[in-house]
């Protein structure tokens, strides 16, 4: 479990935890870990991706293409047309992973064609920091990070994108 | 899920391609939440306008119409993105006005109802206790469930079409009797005296115990609340909780006793709301200069008792030059108070009415904020300072009364404690 990316085999999966529920296909990307809850309404600039809401532990980052990790989400209708409509402007996650979520978070996931899963089996901030490259698969319902990102290494939690391949 | 014969022709195509791709939709739905099958529904309410929906959602919905695409349960929509008198002045988008028009021709062809309003409880439609719906906007969602006994999860605008169209939706969450039994324990000790104070409570609960399946039971404030009480602490409840259900002992339908309302089971967890409490949640607002720009009543939109509230308490006075007030409220209510009276007493006082909207979801908010000088945004409504946020406002809760002599002063006090 605490395995680093320079001694790991590409493909070794270094930690892992499962969900209890999982939609959709096979993703990896590189994640987004918040301490926070998420609305695509509350918090989400639906125009940039862009988390802008004054005060967000996230604000200033963007969703886009990313493995997003909220505890919760907030409020609610909205997530039904809204990530619809940001997978369109080619501005949406690869998978929402949350710790608890709500009915339209899935409702708008699935209608989106976006992975999301619900329930973690340890807090996800104690296994993945912020880019880390992961995988979610919701056949098996397990998350597993694949490569340790620069922010895990250095303590900071500056981004770094990684090239490797997208599997959607 | 166990389909019946009925539901396995919707998903074979025999109603047609948009009603078997709803019905997948909904499987899919179901299958997450562990459903074992489907309910029928009476009612649905619905949100869908172009700010949420966008290109690919009006999209979506002209090729649904096109296949003949109806609702077979009377449906009804959550307040739209544009006033259309207001285009202008509000310096919204003309194109995208039109595209909200389109929306509304089209659900109109899909026999949906364009109420245009999130209070469809206070001015539609009131299920009855055990009576399934379908509801979208989740401030109506925790008042069926609560207030009326009506059991519904939070529907997103996509899955009310669909329950719409088969005239069912999966039995998950609060369809069910095992989610319905209180998990927090609140006693109220705090003198509840102004809508503003009821969603301070939301506040306060919802933000501890974020949680859809938290159901907060509320005791001990020995006081009946009325209809517009429940709603903004409903409202704030999802809002902050992302909560579909409250009691409170002794005003509810599920919670004539304590032990009925927690289902025999003991509390996950208790508090206790006083008056300082309540004080330290309007202390904790930063008011930067104190100038007040903007003062909203919205979110969810006035009951035709609150628009003559206003009214009176506006009576005489004049909004502070510099300061722009706006109320929202159901074209059916608007009607009502342009005929007693009220809405003519607000606009004399320089109060701005939006008919069929709700502030936070107006089209162009981001960049209407900025052109207008908007910073601070007061309200009394919980709910709308907190989910307004995506557009940078500097958001200031206040009692109603505060709200109408900030509005006329043009003045805000107060700050962090």
């Amino acid at each position: 479990m605490n395995a680093t990316a320079s001694d790991a085999p590409v493909g070794a999966v270094i930690a892992a935890f499962t969900v209890n529920r999982a939609f959709g296909p096979v993703v990896e990307g590189e994640a987004l870990v918040s301490e926070e809850g998420f609305s695509p309404r509350y918090d989400l600039n639906r125009w940039t991706g862009m988390i802008t809401k004054p005060g967000h532990k996230l604000e200033g980052q963007s969703i886009r293409d990313r493995i997003c990790f909220f505890p919760t989400a907030k409020g609610g209708i909205a997530a039904g047309w809204a990530f619809y409509d940001i997978k369109n402007k080619k501005i949406a996650p690869r998978a929402f992973v949350f710790g608890v979520t709500n009915p339209v978070m899935v409702q708008g996931a699935i209608f989106a064609g976006i992975t999301i899963t619900e329930g973690w089996s340890q807090p996800a901030g104690q296994v993945i920091a912020n880019g880390d490259w992961v995988r979610v698969d919701p056949g098996r319902k397990v998350v597993e990070v694949l490569r340790r990102g620069v922010a895990a290494h250095s303590g900071q939690m500056t981004e770094q994108r990684t090239n490797e391949g997208d599997k959607r | 899920m166990k389909l019946n014969s009925e539901e396995k022709d919707m998903l074979a195509g025999g109603r047609g391609v948009v009603v078997r791709d709803a019905m997948a939709f909904q499987i899919s739905v179901g299958e997450f939440w562990g459903a074992e099958r489907f309910v029928p529904i009476s009612n649905a309410h619905m949100m869908g306008d172009i700010e949420v929906m966008g290109d690919a959602g009006l999209d979506w919905l002209e090729h649904s119409c096109e296949h003949k695409a109806t609702c077979s349960v009377p449906t009804t929509t959550n307040p739209r993105c544009f006033d259309f008198n207001h285009v202008q002045d509000l310096g919204q988008d003309p194109g995208e006005a039109e595209k909200e028009k389109r929306i509304i021709r089209i659900l109109r062809d899909m026999n949906v109802v364009t109420t245009d309003t999130c209070i469809n409880y206070q001015t539609v439609y009131q299920p009855h206790i055990g009576e399934h719906v379908a509801w979208g906007d989740t401030g109506t969602v925790i008042y069926a469930n609560s207030v009326f006994g009506a059991r519904t999860n939070y529907e997103g605008g996509p899955a009310v079409l669909a329950a719409a169209m088969t005239g069912r939706t999966p039995a998950y969450g609060f369809h069910l009797n095992e989610h319905r039994g209180g998990t927090v324990s609140v006693r109220i000790e705090a003198k509840l005296d102004d809508l503003a104070d009821w969603g301070a409570v939301g506040k306060i609960v919802g933000e501890a115990h974020q949680n859809y399946f938290s159901v907060p039971v509320l005791h001990g404030s020995g006081r009946s609340p009325v209809a517009d009480e429940l709603k903004q602490l409903g409202c704030s409840l999802a809002s902050y909780g992302s909560m579909a259900m409250f009691h409170i002992v002794g005003a509810t339908p599920e919670a004539p006793t304590l032990e009925d309302a927690f289902r025999g089971k003991t509390p996950r967890a208790e508090m206790v709301i006083r008056d300082a409490d309540l004080e330290r949640v309007y202390a904790g607002y930063e008011v930067g200069d104190g100038h007040a720009p903007l003062v909203v009543f919205s979110g969810p939109q006035l009951s035709i008792l609150e628009m003559k509230d206003l009214a009176w308490r506006f009576a005489g006075r004049h909004v502070a030059k510099g300061t722009d007030v706006y109320i929202t409220t159901a074209p059916s209510v608007a009607a009502e108070a342009r005929r007693l009276g009220y809405l003519q007493v607000l606009e004399a006082a320089g109060v701005q009415l939006l008919e069929g909207v709700c502030f936070y979801i107006l089209q162009n908010l981001s960049a209407m904020r900025v052109a207008h000088g908007w910073n601070n945004l007061v309200s009394n409504s919980a709910k709308l300072v907190n989910i307004i946020g995506a557009h940078k406002f500097n958001t200031i809760l206040r009692r109603t009364q505060e709200c109408v002599d900030i509005a006329c002063s043009g003045r805000v006090d107060g700050g962090a404690a």
